[in-house]
């Protein structure tokens, strides 16, 4: 612990009222707490536990590794793999990489935003989908490409990307 | 007998998985004792999924788009001692290989990635103990001097000059590090190494610390590649558990371990010092150089970092003799580049030709054109750092300097093809839309200059472009140019520039004609029913999203030009081509 003041236990329990079980980290904290320079390995590590990396998270993980609350702001809000914000059951990443730009990729975004009536960057109101644009997913001669929840979707054509989502949506309904 | 699967991530999206699962169902089921193994991307990512067989006198027949269906077709017929004509490789494919020379791809999409066995069976390691136990540092380093071997991350620094530099840097603590946080959008060489052959960059590595005096390494992976990640991380296991990692390789004083950090998603990773600040847990911007890394790196110790291809080459390098890869190349560029053929191209995919080779042999005669025979336009190399090469200049022959005067880049490797269909402006502002949103922010020119250039580009490609936006455009990208401290700000431009100097009419139409000769940007563009065409089947009526589309059935339909939102879908619904874009 950095501090001997009780500021660890408040914001613990600011994150119970929110209902995020902090104890979760503690195995990470363990491994990583002591490493200098593992900041960016713990956030990613919370993430995968969380979804994402609300702001009373981060505040809690500055208190327990002693680094300043607007560093870990920073280094969070710096790189594009963070998210603040929950995201859907579904996470949609849309290349818009220089291949699936060329190849279309603009159309796959509007078909998919026309089929879940989202922005590109919003969540549906159910909680099911979310839409990332990223910049690369490294499978440009698949173009234009998507990856949903780890699994890459190729040679998407609009009707393409619509019939794989209305997919998923009538699996989640059974 | 064994089937061996392409299991690449372009393989995998391409439904790789699926078809391996059904043919270890298949085969159990039928009580056959055939192994299905893994290999990485053979490169010829347009004909995935691959499936290798290979028969008991080692003869191998390769089958492509296979599918769940076809992969008991191709076992039953193997088991009969046959072979499923109907889904092996053409020639005109199978040739694309030999027309490469392959040293850093040497082993992907033959050997097995997780089974460091195969990549021993390939005289893996034997380069490493050969240095060990007969080379000295100054030795090693001056093998890679005679090879010419120059960064492939994009840079194209000679490497042996790096290696010196942190050989003889003061201190006992050296950091060997690996960038591999591929973040061109557009090339995946990387990502094919490292899930095609980890252990070639494993023993690279090795090979660099050796000759740098260096205990302790890093590859620094995009987070993007999770197979990556996975296969490496195996890899390194499997190297520490033969002892070609740890301490005392090859019984002598060299101890080298290794470990994998993954990135968080940010371009400008790529620089060195920003890759640095990241390793280090910060933001990764970059900073003011001199100090080199190879003076005061990581945790300011002394540094080496370079690109996954050029760590892929040293192990052939100093197993085949530096000589050897001089003897290919230019006067100014040694060895072979791996690309990544993209866009607008028939046979897409990574392929590793020599130094020297022309940007139409690439084009033609390895991608085998340009897709649905449409006219070639020009190619973008070098990514967001890069610029385009016009279809005139097709002739440039590949190396550092000519590539270089054509106002283009080396880049990592990354060529996307484009065509007829392409409109230059928008791919100036796609580029710009990028490294504006990459742009660390550190410096004012590249954090808000490109914002201003992006704005101008939108502008233009809404038709709203003004007189004097050239020469501003111009004007602002060489002060971004020379007011940037790191590579990102200083090559941000280069998209604007070329794309200026060669398609300088396209942006002049746009600005002044408000006209968009590849019929791309929206708001320069209408749509309409040619009624000689249109026989009434009221097919654009019925998907058009906004009911724009009037019309009786079996007659002339008409758009209502006021209504269309320029989406382009009566144009793809329509079977008779009568829906024309003005």
């Amino acid at each position: 612990m950095s501090c001997n003041c009780n500021c660890a236990q408040l914001s613990f329990a600011e994150l119970e009222k929110a209902g995020i079980d902090a104890t979760l980290l503690e195995p990470i904290f363990e491994k990583y707490g002591k490493i200098e320079g593992s900041l960016i390995t713990i956030l990613q590590h919370a993430q995968d536990i969380y979804g994402y990396l609300p702001v009373a998270l981060l505040n809690y993980i500055a208190i327990k590794t002693g680094i300043k609350p607007a560093k870990v702001l920073g280094v969070a809000t710096f790189y594009a793999q963070f998210r603040l914000e929950p995201v859907g059951k579904y996470l949609i990443m849309l290349c818009q990489g220089t291949a699936c730009h060329v190849n279309g990729s603009v159309d796959i975004e509007t078909a998919i935003c026309e089929e879940l009536n989202i922005k590109e960057g919003e969540t549906t109101p159910d909680g099911l989908f979310t839409l990332n644009n990223v910049a690369c997913l490294g499978c440009c001669s698949l173009s234009p490409v998507m990856m949903i929840n780890g699994e890459t979707y190729g040679a998407l054509t609009p009707a393409k990307a619509k019939e794989i989502i209305a997919g998923i949506k009538a699996k989640e309904v059974e | 007998m064994k089937m061996v699967v392409g299991k690449g991530s372009c393989g995998i999206a391409a439904g790789a998985n699926k078809v391996s699962a059904v043919a270890e169902e298949y085969i159990a089921q039928k009580g056959l004792n055939i192994p299905v193994t893994v290999t990485g991307c053979i490169g010829m990512c347009y004909l995935e999924p691959i499936v290798d067989v290979i028969d008991d006198n080692g003869e191998k027949t390769t089958y492509i788009k296979v599918t769940t269906d076809t992969i008991k077709e191709i076992i039953d017929a193997a088991c009969e001692g046959k072979k499923a004509e109907k889904y092996i490789i053409d020639a005109e494919d199978k040739a694309i290989l030999d027309k490469q020379t392959r040293i850093a791809l040497r082993n992907c999409g033959i050997i097995d990635p997780e089974n460091i066995e195969e990549y021993i069976a390939k005289g893996g390691y034997k380069a490493i103990e050969k240095c060990i136990k007969n080379m000295t540092q100054d030795e090693v380093i001056e093998e890679i001097k005679v090879s010419g071997l120059a960064g492939r991350g994009g840079a194209g620094f000679p490497t042996w000059f790096k290696w010196t530099a942190a050989k003889n840097a003061q201190g006992t603590k050296k950091y060997t590090i690996c960038n591999a946080d591929e973040g061109d959008p557009g090339a995946f060489m990387d990502r094919a190494v490292i899930e095609g052959d980890p252990h070639t960059l494993i023993e690279g590595m090795l090979i660099g610390a050796y000759a740098m005096g260096s205990d302790d390494g890093v590859v620094y992976v995009r987070a993007e590649y999770p197979l990556a990640i996975v296969r490496l991380e195996n890899a390194i296991k499997q190297a520490r558990d033969k002892g070609f990692l740890g301490k005392n390789i090859f019984g002598s004083h060299f101890s080298f371990d290794l470990r994998i950090k993954a990135g968080a998603g940010a371009f400008v990773c790529g620089e060195e010092t920003a890759l640095i600040a990241s390793l280090e847990g910060e933001r990764g911007m970059p900073r003011l150089k001199p100090p080199f890394p190879a003076q005061k790196g990581f945790w300011q110790k002394p540094s080496n970092i370079n690109n996954v291809e050029t760590y892929a080459n040293v192990p052939w390098i100093l197993a085949e003799g530096g000589d050897k890869f001089c003897a290919m190349g230019t006067e100014n560029s040694k060895g072979t580049k791996v690309f990544a053929l993209t866009g607008k191209i028939k046979k897409g995919g990574l392929v590793e030709i020599p130094m020297g080779a022309k940007v139409g042999d690439v084009i033609y005669g390895v991608g085998g054109g340009i897709k649905e025979g449409k006219a070639f336009k020009a190619v973008q190399m070098g990514g967001p750092s890069g610029g385009c090469v016009p279809a005139e200049l097709i002739d440039t022959i590949i190396d550092y300097k000519s590539l270089a005067a054509t106002g283009a880049i080396m880049g990592s490797g990354g060529m996307v093809v484009m065509d007829e269909t392409t409109c230059m402006v928008d791919m100036a502002r796609f580029f710009l839309d990028f490294t504006c949103k990459e742009s660390c922010g550190k410096c004012i020119h590249c954090r808000i200059g490109t914002k201003r250039m992006l704005e101008i580009l939108t502008r233009i490609t809404e038709g709203e472009g003004k007189d004097g936006d050239i020469e501003l455009l111009e004007n602002l990208a060489n002060q971004i140019k020379s007011s940037s401290l790191c590579g990102l700000g200083q090559t941000a431009p280069n998209p604007v520039l070329t794309t200026i100097r060669y398609f300088r009419n396209e942006y002049e139409d746009h600005i002044y004609n408000k006209k968009c000769t590849a019929k791309q940007c929206k708001p320069l563009i209408s749509f309409e029913i040619d009624a000689e065409k249109c026989v009434g089947c009221t097919m654009c009526a019925r998907n058009c999203p906004v009911n724009a589309i009037t019309g009786k059935v079996k007659e002339t339909h008409v758009i209502d030009k006021n209504i269309c939102i320029k989406c382009g879908k009566c144009v793809t619904s329509c079977k008779f081509d009568a829906v024309k874009i003005n």
